[in-house]
């Protein structure tokens, strides 16, 4: 497949990791976070722990937009369904997201009671369905980081120009800066930082200077594929070895420093930030999300059923917040692979494969050691 | 004065659709009987209109395999195929994989009220094609009618019935390290072909769904005489379940190499665009073989003979293994594990 097998060469790979083997300096340790989802998904996938030194340990990040979703926002939507009785459209990965009372909005799908759950691809899907159901209130529930967020601008805009008056936006969307910035801040150790891909489309290589300044780490902005990592890595490594605190990109096929001012621009029609976010495993973060601006209020589904956000504790025994941030790996939680499984996920990093348990349950288990 | 002779206005199957009196045992069912079920899948078993087929015992040395198989698929017509063709080659295959000749099956139909009866003929036809195709007669069969809203157009369950030779044993618990993994063709064309008419999506070259009735292709495998320990058809839940599935019932583990497993470029790429993994997708017209390892060579000559698997490859071998693991060599050279599909197949979101 063209624009993607020259991203997955085998030889390639061997050669990087060959060089990456010779940067590494024997009496140092690199200690790298994946911001993304996406790159957690993508080490685990083609098995790339495999081809880096030991003295380099990834450690993932809460970048896994299911993942970082409070349960109390889940419940607003699971409420919206058995409720409100709407039709609510989500991403394929929310759906399985626990929330509270063992509900999730799959359980809520399978009730007799109740609107209805349908999954979409994409904002445009929620915007057909509405259109094709005028007697009922379809719901698009929006989550994600900046990557999600202008189709779901896009989609208010639509609405309001076409006049979609069934049609709303439970805006959960969230920011990636603020996020880097409060684990930092949290003291998880870290040597540097591969930046996300997607979301530095929209947000440019520029958004992370004043971390990079700030924390004095590292960041190397790459892409999802297996070769982009990897040469992201051995950036990283030559930064930390020069002792230089950069931002480099190596996704430069697609991030440039300003990233897609005609993307930022619908975000900042339809969005502002909330005074603050509370983030599963990360606590409340100011300016860390966006909601809908109040000239788009009634496409709003908070303002529009009147939803109240509750804050609900996570489970005692799930160490969701400690992974999330870097602080633990999945292995560490008492209920990894036992209680929690992907079938059966307690924590919402068991849930997408971007997710770090889910990640390494699905992937990475055979590097345990066998307990007899 | 003379009596008239007995007419019904047949059935019309243009406009036609199917009602609750074509399930309620009345002369519209029979009609519907009559007219499309026996007409189209007419043998001298079901000819005899009797509540049960009569059937000849196996012979001394043989022994009954049966299996049975609900289709339910949406949409009802995909690229090479339909539920009717479905219905045959997912039940003659699964008979096929225990090594048995399938020698007949059942169908029961459950229609939606409101259903096409053209939909539902060319359903039926397709069925009757891919059964005589076969050599696999339809003997018995049953139609139901429920309500609208209570269905989704149709369902199909077959069963089929086979006989297996004593001493023929090709269960999935007979893996054994050093066994070779064999896989007789590309995979997951026939959820990708499904997928994509159900997604809307378009491609250079179309992806068809590989749906195909293998029994004589394990008939040519047998006849090599080679030690083939089991086979197993790879249908939901992909290449992965099976190989998982394999490798609980042998207590064994299995280590597949990513670069020897045949995958079609337009179904990588679409398995890229709806964030699926194709060892997840589910296949028709494939089937797993394990092998011992001396007798990789004849079984895959004549796989590779056949032409529902030329593309044949051996894609890993079977390890010893306590914790029963499947695990992938990547393209990268590096490894991980094939777990099995986790809930729904959900896509990712970016």
């Amino acid at each position: 497949m063209k624009y993607v097998d020259e991203f997955r060469d085998g030889t390639l790979a061997r050669a990087l990791a060959q060089r990456i083997a010779e940067a590494v300096q024997p009496d140092r340790r690199y200690r790298f976070m994946e911001f993304c989802g996406g790159h957690t998904h993508a080490l685990s996938r083609y098995g790339l722990v495999d081809l880096l030194p030991k003295s380099i340990r990834m450690i993932h990040g809460p970048g896994c937009p299911v993942c970082v979703l409070p349960i109390g926002r889940i419940d607003m939507a699971i409420d919206l369904v058995l409720k409100h009785n709407v039709l609510l459209c989500a991403y394929g990965d929310t759906l399985r997201v626990p929330a509270s009372q063992g509900m999730s909005l799959l359980k809520a799908r399978a009730q007799q009671q109740g609107g209805e759950v349908r999954m979409v691809y994409a904002t445009t899907d929620a915007l057909q369905i509405a259109r094709d159901n005028p007697d009922r209130q379809v719901v698009f529930f929006a989550i994600g980081f900046e990557t999600t967020t202008p189709p779901t601008a896009f989609a208010v805009l639509q609405a309001q120009a076409e006049g979609l008056s069934n049609f709303s936006v439970l805006c959960a969307h969230v920011l990636t800066p603020p996020a880097m910035s409060a684990l930092l801040d949290s003291g998880t150790e870290l040597d540097g930082i591969v930046g996300p891909a997607h979301v530095s489309i929209v947000i440019g290589s520029s958004a992370y200077r004043p971390i990079a300044e700030r924390y004095r780490i590292p960041i190397v902005i790459s892409g999802f594929e297996p070769l982009d990592l990897m040469q992201s890595i051995l950036m990283l490594i030559r930064q930390v070895n020069d002792g230089r605190a950069e931002i480099e990109n190596e996704f430069t096929r697609t991030v440039s420093r300003d990233g897609n001012l005609k993307a930022q621009d619908t975000i900042a029609r339809v969005f502002e930030f909330r005074e603050s976010f509370e983030w599963r495993g990360l606590g409340s973060i100011a300016h860390s999300a966006l909601r809908i601006r109040p000239e788009f209020s009634v496409f709003d589904a908070e303002q529009r059923f009147a939803l109240p956000y509750r804050l609900v504790a996570d489970n005692k025994a799930c160490e969701c917040p400690a992974i999330l941030r870097g602080q633990k790996s999945p292995e560490a939680c008492k209920i990894f692979g036992t209680v929690c499984t992907p079938d059966n996920p307690i924590g919402s990093c068991m849930v997408s494969s971007e997710g770090a348990c889910a990640a390494h349950y699905q992937y990475g288990r055979h590097r345990q050691e066998v307990v007899s | 004065m003379s009596v008239k002779p007995d007419y019904s206005r047949p059935l019309d199957l243009r406009h036609g659709v199917v009602e609750m009196a074509h399930g309620a045992g009345g002369r519209a069912m029979q009609q519907l009987i009559t007219e499309l079920f026996a007409r189209h899948l007419g043998n001298e078993f079901l000819q005899q209109g009797n509540d049960g087929a009569v059937l000849p015992a196996p012979t001394c040395g043989q022994r009954l395999v049966m299996s049975t198989d609900g289709h339910v698929i949406t949409p009802l017509f995909f690229p090479g195929g339909d539920i009717g063709s479905l219905a045959v080659h997912g039940t003659i295959n699964d008979v096929a994989v225990m090594g048995a000749r399938p020698l007949y099956l059942s169908a029961s139909f459950i229609l939606e009220e409101g259903l096409p009866l053209a939909d539902l003929a060319r359903i039926v036809e397709s069925m009757a094609r891919a059964a005589t195709a076969a050599g696999v007669p339809v003997v018995t069969g049953d139609t139901k009618v429920v309500e609208r809203g209570k269905g989704d157009g149709v369902f199909i369950a077959t069963t089929g019935m086979g006989t297996l030779p004593d001493g023929l044993d090709l269960g999935g618990a007979r893996a054994r390290p050093g066994d070779a993994v064999l896989i007789s063709g590309s995979i997951g064309d026939h959820g990708i072909a499904v997928m994509s008419q159900r997604e809307h999506l378009r491609f250079d070259s179309p992806i068809v769904s590989d749906s195909a009735a293998l029994h004589e292709l394990v008939a040519a495998m047998l006849a090599t005489g080679a030690d083939i320990r089991c086979l197993r058809d790879p249908t939901r839940g992909g290449l992965a379940a099976t190989l998982n599935e394999i490798a609980h019932q042998s207590g064994v583990g299995l280590l597949i190499d990513e670069a020897d497993i045949p995958l079609k470029p337009a179904v990588a790429g679409a398995c890229e665009l709806l964030g699926l993994d194709p060892l997840n997708i589910a296949n028709e017209g494939k089937l797993v073989a394990i092998v011992a390892a001396g007798d990789v060579e004849p079984v895959l000559a004549a796989m590779r003979a056949h032409p529902l698997a030329r593309d044949s490859a051996p894609i890993g071998t079977v390890k010893p293994d306590s914790r029963h693991f499947v695990q992938l060599q990547t393209r990268l050279g590096g490894c991980r594990m094939v777990d099995w599909l986790n809930g729904e197949s959900l896509p990712r979101i970016c």
